[in-house]
């Protein structure tokens, strides 16, 4: 940034401006998630003390995790939504492999991570060179996986997630200073967010995934391997997903709609995280707080006895709100 | 044949309005395939059974009804994903609604019927008014629609009286009521696009919307009224469903993946996905394939989750199968 | 409707009410005053060419008077009544129609739906085809191209030429008082040309107002009887077309002579190598490409829009690659087969369409700037890899290199000016160590100043030794910067001609005729 503004007679009003203009770029996001924040504060006291909150933040990491490997297809222009499915076969299978022996879960742990490697190059491939519309392309692909998962466990849960494996979700450290107990969980989020935010924002990648997704011809003109690029963004949004149903399958039982409906839950992450529909804007750190904001949301009205179901026409009217919101700003803009 | 010059002219724009697409070749060929599958495999039943034959028929009129609809709103450059739910919805409000009770069948339609209109016009509206695309707008409001189901109805709800089943099982001499009510549904969809102005506009604003607005059409009425058709086509196969069923559940509409196959169904049809191109005739050969194909797995004694494996694939490269050609980068 | 009894001659016009006529019109657009206080009057019974340069305002003035832009200030009178459209339906229902630049036909439906669309003959909502086919079939035989066209065929199974012919039909179907065209000739050969202006001749003595809008000249002085120049949204003069010579029209359209336009051309003792030679190429598109180009020369491309001069470079590049034939790049017979190859055999490619394949709108123009270099380098090394200082320099550098006008290299690209964008596109590739420079329409749609500093800089280019490809449809361009020139024709080159050739040669060869017919030529525009 070039702001030499300090010794200048205006300075002091220039510094203000600057101050205003600062206010203006934090995403909206973020303002919004401590509200709601605050306002869970208000509602359950658990919300004000280290331990509530360190359990909001175990339970959100999954779907940060699983919103920064979204964004990153969204910030291309394409879409992932296999990876709700992806959640459902690695529970299921991981089930089986393990199959109540704590000593398979490396195993079991390369399997999934192999497989969703495979998802995640299909999905590439197929949108790179059949040229099949995302949205389509892993749609198919969510009914694939399911099926395929369905179809490998024999049509219903087999086998247990041993202890060890749960720990990836649920487990704490115990004794860390300040915190007290601090999830396993948000740590994965942790070195995850970081290794994301350098390959997005620091490295060749991210700025070639923003340029296809705002302008693939001008990008490719350019010489950026769009297809290579695009496929890597499709395996990263797959393997985070793999990582993402790890730490899922330790929260709840194993059953055949854990992932279900997880993609769209996802989508309103990023959207309310600034991911931009069809391209060219997403940040990692926003649509993390974008994955908060939306279990924020869900706990609110789980505080406020919403019934259960709802959660989804709220999550359809968030989607729905955000990216119209976006599109009424953008055309104010021009 | 004709002997005039003016007869014969009209002939042949007939036979060009019609377009009989090319998909009717790979349908042949598919169920000849599928019957030499059946006849290895199985018992040869496919080319054999009159039943059978009939049978896909009838198991592509859910499919085929929706899928005329989706075609409205594909050639309006558009998209509809929340058919499943309208299609669940309309399930279990209409068989809640009539509990066995012929005379509660006029008012149960009605209602349905509006709220199938309403979904339809609220994607529209969103579509159109707030600028959202439509497979994120379409996508929301059938997010909404499944959570409002699944917060009132848990499970089977009422039943439909026997007259309605008429719907889903009747016969007129060896015909089923269902094929005939298909039939309407493909040959009303067809005049729609050639023969009115609706058609013509729908055309016009998938074509180019730019092109359309500037001669002059009002484009945001065009594709909500194309986005009310199709819901109110989900409606239909909704009420077909439940005229089979007997009873509504509200996860009809999403296990049957009317949305997805609509869409592979209208787009194996021949109709672009960018839109201003394509008709209900190649759809309904799309959904034939989906049929041949469902009945020959059942012959073969596929494993239900295979099957849906397969049906994924399926759907993925008979979509491919017409934008590989294609020369810009898909998305 | 027989009115050639009422034929009008541009002499009575003097006695006549304008059909048309705008009084001070100002319209601003972000950053860019387009017109300022313009008045204009049209005359029925008279065709009237507006020519300027790129960015004068010709465009936005058209779409004014057509409906689809609303004037900041100014009136609008229509047979001398006052008129104010908000949409381009309401000047179509007051006779007033237009024919943009790009095609405005639906390809998938018939010419008889293109033409009604929206007007459909119809009862209840049903339309009669077969009135439909009829009135079609009628609005063709008025403008004499109904043994060319039926109503029934698909657009997209007609000739770019036929398509234009369709949209003067459906033009003629509003029964329009007021024809505007946004260059009507672009796309068209020579013969079409002709076509097309003995039909505007024939609705001209039918005593409609024809407006439009060219840049040759040649064709201005051929249909034209009235000419307007605008310059910078100003206008300049309005004149009658024998009054003046094509030279004066230039000065009035540039404000200057052509001479100091453009800095002067290489010397030939200093071209180097042969750099880039294609041998006996081809492609679908393309016939037979031969050429050579070396180090320190500007090899200007001449032809109509259509002639493959794009596809040429594309193939060039590796978009879309050569079928046969051989490609030399430094000495050495290579196959391109991507433009990230073609990057890396130090190939730089400044694209035609700035906003389609130039910038990444919404990026920073700081990413805008690195987007090649950083092509080149692997997908997940980090940004700054040849040490952060010198990366870091890097973008500052390029953007006082080709002077790019803005306050932070941090601001999103689509927020500059047009001009200011093509430089950052120029940056772009600077940063990319190209020795081998394809420039397609290097200037269009920008203002002159940052024109002339794009030349200066192609120039300047060539003076480091490299070599240019430079396309353009604006022949002064052509002439002003080529150190040799090809012409292109219907997918392959027609012919080589040396600096500061005459736009009459060259248009010659671009229309397709040889050499010999010259003696038929055309009244010529340009400088000598």
């Amino acid at each position: 940034m070039t702001a030499s503004t300090a010794n200048s007679p205006a300075g002091s009003a220039k510094f203000l401006r600057f101050v205003s203009e600062g206010i203006k770029r934090i995403p909206p996001v973020y303002p919004v998630f401590f509200i709601i924040f605050i306002s869970l504060g208000f509602l359950s006291e658990s919300y004000q003390t280290t331990p509530g909150i360190m359990t909001f933040l175990r339970r959100t990491s999954p779907l940060a995790i699983l919103a920064i490997g979204e964004m990153m297809v969204l910030a291309s222009g394409g879409f992932d939504l296999s990876i709700g499915s992806i959640v459902t076969m690695v529970v299921l299978g991981s089930s089986l492999i393990l199959n109540n022996d704590p000593a398979m879960a490396p195993q079991a742990i390369l399997v999934m991570l192999g497989l969703g490697l495979v998802i995640g190059l299909v999905n590439g491939l197929v949108v790179s060179y059949l040229k099949i519309p995302s949205f389509i392309a892993t749609l198919g692909m969510m009914l694939l996986v399911k099926g395929g998962a369905l179809y490998w466990v024999g049509g219903a849960p087999r086998g247990y997630l041993t202890d060890n494996w749960r720990a990836f979700g649920r487990g704490y450290f115990e004794n860390v200073p300040l915190v007290g107990r601090f999830p396993y969980a948000l740590l994965i989020l942790l070195v995850i967010a970081v290794l994301s935010y350098f390959i997005f924002h620091r490295a060749n990648f991210g700025k070639q995934v923003l340029a296809i997704g705002d302008n693939v011809r001008a990008s490719q003109l350019s010489g950026v391997k769009v297809r290579l690029v695009r496929v890597m963004t499709f395996v990263i949004s797959s393997l985070f997903a793999v990582i993402a149903g790890i730490m899922i399958g330790g929260f709840g039982g194993v059953n055949v709609t854990i992932g279900e409906g997880l993609e769209m839950q996802t989508i309103a992450a990023c959207v309310v995280g600034g991911a931009l529909m069809l391209g060219g804007k997403g940040s990692v750190p926003n649509v993390i707080f974008g994955a908060f904001t939306m279990e924020a949301v869900f706990s609110l009205l789980n505080l406020l006895g919403l019934p259960k179901p709802y959660k989804d026409a709220v999550q359809g009217l968030i989607i729905i709100g955000a990216v119209a919101y976006v599109a009424f700003s953008t055309r104010k803009k021009r | 044949m004709m002997n005039t010059t003016v007869s014969g002219n009209q002939f042949k724009n007939f036979w060009r309005s019609v377009r009989i697409p090319p998909v009717y070749i790979f349908l042949i060929a598919i169920f000849i395939f599928g019957g030499i599958l059946d006849r290895v495999f199985s018992d040869g039943q496919v080319f054999t059974n009159r039943a059978i034959q009939l049978n896909i028929l009838v198991r592509s009129v859910a499919l085929g009804i929706v899928a005329v609809g989706q075609t409205l709103v594909i050639i309006g450059a558009s998209i509809d994903l929340s058919v499943a739910y309208v299609i669940s919805i309309t399930a279990v409000m209409s068989s809640y609604i009539m509990q066995g009770e012929a005379a509660n069948v006029p008012k149960a339609i009605v209602v349905v019927f509006a709220i199938g209109a309403l979904i339809g016009l609220v994607n529209g509206l969103v579509i159109t008014k707030l600028h959202v695309n439509s497979f994120i707008a379409t996508l929301g409001t059938s997010l909404v629609v499944k959570g409002i189901i699944n917060a009132t109805f848990s499970n089977y709800t009422g039943s439909v009286p026997k007259s309605f089943q008429y719907f889903g099982y009747g016969t007129v001499g060896p015909i089923p009521v269902a094929i005939i009510v298909l039939l309407v549904i493909v040959i009303a969809g067809w005049l729609l696009l050639t023969r009115t102005k609706f058609g013509s506009h729908l055309y016009g604003v998938g074509g180019n919307v730019e092109v359309a607005r500037l001669s002059g059409l009002r484009t945001d009425r065009v594709l909500i009224g194309a986005h009310i058709l199709c819901s109110m086509s989900a409606v239909l196969t909704g009420l077909f469903l439940v005229s089979r069923l007997q009873s509504g559940a509200p996860w009809v509409g999403p296990d049957g993946l009317y949305d997805l196959e609509s869409v592979a169904t209208t787009v194996v049809g021949g109709t672009a996905l960018a839109g201003g191109k394509g008709g209900v005739w190649g759809t309904l050969a799309g959904v034939l394939i989906f049929g041949v194909l469902d009945t020959v797995f059942n012959q073969l004694g596929v494993n239900p989750y295979l099957k849906t494996v397969l049906r994924g694939a399926i759907i993925v490269l008979a979509v491919a199968s017409y934008t590989y050609r294609s020369k810009k980068e898909a998305a | 409707m027989n009115e050639d009894q009422n034929k009008l001659t541009p002499e009575k016009n003097a006695d006549l009410k304008p059909l048309l006529e705008v009084r001070n019109i100002t319209k601003q657009f972000p950053g860019v005053l387009a017109l300022d206080d313009v008045s204009l009057k049209f005359m029925p019974g008279e065709v009237h060419a507006v020519v300027g340069e790129n960015g004068a305002g010709k465009s936005t003035l058209m779409k004014i008077m057509a409906g689809a832009y609303i004037a900041d200030s100014g009136e609008m009178y229509l047979s001398g009544e006052k008129v104010s459209f908000s949409h381009p339906q309401e000047a179509q229902a007051r006779g007033i129609t237009i024919i943009y630049q790009e095609f405005n036909l639906l390809p998938e439906r018939t010419v008889a739906h293109n033409i009604f669309l929206g007007r459909e003959p119809s009862r209840f909502g049903v339309i009669d085809l077969r009135r439909m086919n009829r009135d079609a079939e009628e609005v063709l035989k008025e403008i004499g191209v109904e043994k060319m066209i039926s109503p029934t065929s698909l657009a997209s199974n007609l000739s770019v030429a036929e398509q234009q012919l369709v949209e003067i039909a459906k033009a003629i179907s509003f029964k329009a008082k007021v024809l505007i065209m946004d260059e009507p000739t672009a796309a068209l050969t020579y013969t079409e040309v002709k076509l097309l202006a003995d039909l505007i001749g024939k609705l001209r003595d039918k005593g409609m107002a024809i407006i439009f809008i060219s840049h040759r000249l040649v064709e201005v002085f051929d249909i034209a009887e009235k000419i307007t120049v605008l310059k910078d949204g100003q206008l300049v003069n309005t004149v009658n077309a024998a009054d003046v010579s094509p030279a004066d029209l230039v000065f009035m359209m540039v404000g200057r002579t052509l001479d100091h336009y453009f800095p002067p051309l290489g010397n030939p003792e200093d071209f180097g190598d042969v750099v880039l030679k294609v041998r006996n190429a081809s492609n679908h598109f393309l016939k037979d490409i031969n050429f050579e180009l070396r180090r320190g020369e500007v090899l200007g491309i001449a032809g109509l829009q259509g002639s493959g001069r794009t596809e040429m470079a594309q193939a060039i590049f590796g978009v879309v690659p050569f079928k046969i034939g051989s490609v030399e790049l430094h000495g050495k017979t290579i196959i391109i087969k991507s433009p990230s190859h073609a990057i890396k055999n130090r190939l730089g490619f400044v694209t035609e369409d700035r906003k389609a394949e130039g910038i990444v709108p919404m990026q920073p123009i700081r990413d805008n700037m690195l987007l090649t270099v950083r092509s080149t380098q692997p997908v997940f090394g980090a940004i700054y890899q040849d040490g952060i200082k010198k990366s870091r320099n890097l973008v500052p550098t390029l953007g006082k290199q080709v002077d790019v006008r803005t306050d932070s290299y941090d601001r999103e690209a689509q927020f500059l000016s047009g001009g200011n964008q093509q430089k950052v596109v120029l940056s772009k590739w600077l940063a990319s160590d190209a020795d081998v420079f394809i420039f397609d329409e290097p200037t269009r749609g920008i203002d002159v100043e940052a024109k002339a500093s794009i030349h200066d800089m192609i120039r300047a280019l060539t003076k480091h030794g490299i070599a240019v490809l430079m396309i353009s449809s604006e022949l002064p361009e052509i002439i002003g910067m080529s150190d040799r020139v090809l012409v292109m024709w219907d997918g392959h080159i027609v012919g080589e001609l040396p600096a500061k050739s005459s736009e009459q040669e060259i248009m010659l060869m671009a229309t397709g005729r040889k050499k010999d017919d010259a003696a038929q030529a055309l009244p010529v525009a340009g400088m000598k």
